[in-house]
């Protein structure tokens, strides 16, 4: 709305304008006490953080105030030094990711459907989840190398497994009284997976993605701070080493940053998909 | 006149007919010798205490479970599973939480090979003749029961089936909104002119919808018996026909 319309609006209102301020202005009440509502207590922890820092009560060597944190981060992101690091981090947890999409959902879709082999895969599944993809990268180092190979593939391998068994799960759980209704229409098999079962299982899938996505981050900072001379996790470590402790801080908060990004990117885009059903955050 | 009697569309007859499920190792006999005859667009109840076989004798008729023995035919061909002469309403809508009612509505027709355009189309009319025309892009959580139960009758309509089969599909909504169903799918029913099979466990939902109820006992030596419903529609459900008609068939279970 631009001044002309609000001056227009006025006009036409004429003396009730008055009238339409205050309701503005409680319309602005009320979205401001939703927004201190949600946001309020991070707001508040910020400040209680620059004010513990800047007045001495933790010590600012470790735990530097927002404002030189912030200003590391801007030094490290415009003066390009963090840059290189962001892109390479996100090279290797995307490819990781991107891997594990590729082979994960459609082995999942499969899995799923097909009774034999999910009961004759899921042992063997089963153990590859619980042993730690920390406790391999030594295993993949030695087999890889200690170059990109080895940490994109103990990221892949890592979020593969959420992602695999939220496919099946979402694909075993569809309503059955919906397949045998598709049935009745004389649906084919295809048709069945097309129209009921695909559909059926894309909220579990999303919830795969989400969690996949959150381990490609843990495990990129895990294999960027074991081995590597670049990536936001090396700088993590590297920041720590050199005592810069600001720029430690401003890489954390980098890849937290990645990490809320990459989870409102999926719930935006189970939102678009999946309108039909609530999806929180 | 003749003519027309090798016209009729929607007979249904069984011959024979028998089903044992296996529960725990012991062979559970459900239909033992089930013959019926059902007149081409006439409503038949199917009445019986639980464990009588109703479900099974329906979901035989279905094509969804294949009989042990015997035969069914339509329209005097043998048929085998599903097939695009019959429709089935379930206990529940069975409708897809992400399509919209129209979407539902049109599903069954498009699977059947209904150009879509047509098929949104066709099922535009049924979703007006169940009274939803302003519901249509609504989405199956956004309604009731019985608006829901109307959206599965909808799209089992669109496909414009002979044979329209109902397993208890009020069983699950409350007193008042069973009772205007039960009245708008008997005006379906003539405007339709469709063959209904009706399972229930509610005597006076039978005695209200159909011409004829059959009565599958318990016991499985005895045999089914079939009592006609001779009276004017739409019935009057507190006419002393109607009323001796719910006692007589309550009788049938040993009640009062």
């Amino acid at each position: 709305m631009s001044l002309q319309d609000i001056d227009r609006s006025i006009i036409a209102n004429g003396g009730a304008s008055g009238v339409k301020a205050e309701e503005y202005l409680q319309r602005a009440g009320v979205k401001l006490r939703h927004w201190l509502s949600r946001y309020g207590l991070l707001a508040a922890f910020l400040v209680f953080w620059q004010a513990a820092s800047s007045s001495g009560w933790v010590n600012p060597a470790v735990f530097p105030p927002i404002d030189a944190i912030l200003s590391a981060m801007w030094r490290g992101v415009f003066g390009g030094a963090l840059l290189d690091d962001i892109a390479i981090s996100l090279q290797r947890s995307g490819l990781a990711f991107v891997a594990a999409v590729v082979v994960a959902i459609p082995l999942g879709l499969f899995m799923g459907q097909v009774r034999p082999i999910e009961q004759a895969l899921d042992p063997i599944l089963q153990l590859f989840r619980q042993t730690s993809a920390l406790a391999l990268y030594p295993v993949f180092i030695l087999l890889l190398g200690l170059g990109e190979a080895s940490k994109v593939f103990v990221i892949f391998w890592a979020t593969l497994f959420p992602l695999l068994l939220n496919t099946i799960s979402g694909v075993k759980e569809v309503d059955s009284k919906l397949i045998e209704m598709a049935r009745v229409y004389g649906a084919s098999r295809s048709t069945v997976f097309r129209r009921v079962v695909l559909p059926g299982a894309i909220p579990s899938i999303f919830v795969g993605l989400r969690l996949s996505a959150t381990t490609a981050l843990l495990l990129l900072i895990a294999s960027e701070m074991i081995g590597a001379n670049k990536g936001v996790g090396f700088q993590v470590m590297n920041a720590q080493y050199n005592f810069q402790i600001p720029l430690m801080f401003a890489a954390i908060f980098i890849l937290a940053g990645l990490g809320l990004i990459a989870n409102y990117a999926l719930v935006f885009a189970q939102r678009r998909l999946c309108r039909w059903s609530d999806v929180s955050i | 006149m003749g003519d027309v009697q090798t016209l009729r569309k929607g007979e249904i007859a069984l011959r024979d007919l028998s089903k044992s499920f296996q529960i725990g190792g012991r062979s559970l006999r459900v239909l033992r010798n089930v013959n019926l005859d059902i007149r081409s667009g006439e409503c038949l109840a199917i009445v019986g205490a639980s464990g009588s076989g109703k479900t099974t004798l329906l979901r035989i008729l279905a094509g969804l479970e294949a009989a042990d023995a015997g035969k069914v035919l339509i329209d005097k061909e043998p048929v085998r599973g599903v097939g695009n002469e019959r429709a089935v309403i379930f206990q529940e809508p069975r409708l897809l939480p992400w399509q919209t009612v129209l979407e539902n509505v049109a599903f069954g027709l498009e699977v059947r090979g209904g150009h879509a355009r047509h098929a949104k189309e066709r099922a535009r009319h049924y979703i007006s003749l169940v009274g939803l025309a302003e519901f249509a892009d609504a989405y199956p959580k956004q309604l009731s029961g019985g608006m829901a139960q109307r959206v599965g009758i909808a799209r089992a309509l669109t496909v414009q089936p002979e044979i329209l089969l109902l397993d208890e599909p009020f069983g699950a909504l409350d007193a008042m909104t069973k009772l205007t169903m039960q009245e708008e799918l008997e005006r379906i029913w003539r405007d339709e002119n469709v063959t209904m099979v009706l399972v229930t466990h509610d005597l006076e939902e039978a005695v209200y919808l159909a011409d004829r109820v059959l009565v599958l006992p318990k016991n499985k030596d005895s045999s089914p018996k079939i009592i006609e419903i001779d009276l004017a529609r739409p019935r009057d459900r507190s006419e002393a026909g109607f009323v001796q008609y719910r006692k007589d068939l309550l009788r049938e279970f040993g009640l009062h």
